[in-house]
């Protein structure tokens, strides 16, 4: 599990190009959109298709988001739960 | 019909022009067919949060667009207008390839949304709050003369007071690859001095951003009056003399009265020759000025001939890195600026002295 965490804090960093953020700053259960990260309705689209290339996770309906993207802690326990790759 | 001036610029190049304060004091050589912009520090004005999905020509646009914004001392403009032969490459080429790469799967929506041509205009105008008439002209060698006609007809209408105008370009890598591959460009390394005299097919490609204010009112400030532009899709070879003979017998203008010519010779061996039969005849005796072997090609390369023009006009100095003769010019009052691309797409940009 915190070898998931640490694997989705660095593709969070690569994917939105987070330039001066580093793995290491960003706690499991720091807030990723509003006052944590600071991520954005277009960086939640970014999530949901790497949920669905990374980990073959779909999400049918997007404001699913809302609550799986609350911080990398609540992430990795979904992810742990509902991958299927 | 109100007067069109230019009254404040910035441009972003392969050499050290972002510093308004400098003007070609210290040259970087490359050899390279391929060179790079050379970088202000993009984080002293773009915001982190901001500057994150922007690629490198987004970045150059914006900077550029605040440091001429910044020496006009304006907040805002009437009208954001741009002009890019290619647009956002970099995005753009992301966007395809992942297209290519997911099997049209798992499309995210970053590079798709700053992939658009218009995207640096609309950065720009984000940036600044401006609601206003926001364009982007896409048209090849004259992305950039099409946007400047277009800022200084309404000008001269008074349809506006300030416009914001300027060209970006930003290479792309596959784009870069295939345009080698079709060589257009140059296969061989060359140096700066040596580009003109290279007899090779192709050019140095480039990247950059060129922005200007041009208002309708004279600043203090001011580098130069934009008395007429006009472009030209199709142009032989043998009809460019009397084209420009025409077109500035239209705007009142003699060929003796024009005392520097700045032409974008690219060191293409098929193509130069519309620059040279100039440079030997009907402006033989006419202070030439080059300036593509310090910036290389791109398709807006052209505003920074207009950026080289201004700037001798307001300075009333020409340095020596792009003369092409000496004619031991004491004053600088008219310019013509005359490009085209591949034989394609030609334009005059006729400033004078404010």
């Amino acid at each position: 599990m915190s070898e998931l965490k640490e694997e989705l804090k660095a593709k969070i960093i690569e994917q939105l190009n987070l330039e001066d953020v580093s793995v290491a700053e960003i706690a499991d259960d720091d807030p990723l959109f509003g006052d944590g990260l600071g991520l954005d309705s277009i960086d939640a689209l970014e999530l949901i298709v790497m949920l669905d290339k990374d980990y073959g996770i779909r999400l049918s309906d997007p404001k699913e988001g809302r609550k799986i993207f609350e911080s990398v802690e609540v992430m990795a326990s979904y992810i742990e739960e509902h991958r299927t790759k | 019909m109100k007067r069109v001036y230019i009254n404040s610029m910035a441009s972003i190049s392969s050499q050290k022009t972002f510093e308004n304060t400098e003007f070609l004091d210290t040259i970087i050589e490359y050899s390279e067919p391929v060179i790079f912009a050379h970088d202000p520090d993009y984080k002293q004005y773009i915001a982190p949060a901001a500057a994150r999905r922007m690629a490198k020509g987004i970045k150059m646009g914006v900077v550029a667009s605040k440091i001429a914004m910044d020496e006009a001392k304006i907040e805002t403009v009437d009208a954001i207008i741009t002009g890019t032969g290619m647009g956002c490459m970099i995005d753009s080429e992301k966007f395809v390839s992942a297209i290519i790469d997911n099997n049209e799967q798992y499309l995210t929506p970053t590079s798709f949304i700053q992939s658009t041509h218009n995207t640096v205009a609309g950065q720009i105008a984000l940036g600044m709050e401006c609601k206003a008439y926001n364009f982007t002209y896409v048209h090849s060698a004259i992305s950039f003369e099409s946007a400047l006609l277009d800022a200084k007809m309404q000008l001269e209408n008074d349809e506006a007071k300030n416009i914001l105008v300027g060209g970006v370009e930003e290479l792309g890598e596959h784009t870069t690859k295939v345009h080698k591959a079709i060589n257009h460009i140059k296969p061989t390394s060359v140096s700066l001095s040596e580009m003109l005299k290279s007899n090779t097919q192709g050019a140095v490609f480039s990247e950059g951003a060129n922005f200007f204010v041009v208002s309708n009112e004279k600043l203090q400030n001011c580098y130069a009056e934009l008395i007429a532009v006009e472009t030209f899709n199709t142009l032989q070879k043998e009809k460019v003399s009397e084209t420009i003979e025409s077109f500035l017998q239209q705007n009142n203008v003699q060929l003796a009265d024009i005392d520097l010519v700045v032409l974008g010779n690219n060191g293409d061996v098929d193509f130069d020759g519309f620059y040279n039969q100039l440079s030997d005849a009907i402006f033989k005796n006419t202070q030439q000025v080059y300036y593509k072997h310090l910036v290389g090609e791109n398709n807006t390369v052209s505003a920074f001939g207009v950026w080289l023009a201004s700037k001798m006009l307001k300075t009333q100095t020409i340095p020596e890195i792009v003369k092409i003769n000496d004619t031991n010019l004491s004053e600088i009052k008219t310019i013509l600026c005359y490009n085209q691309y591949r034989g394609q797409n030609h334009s005059f940009v006729l400033l004078k002295k404010c």
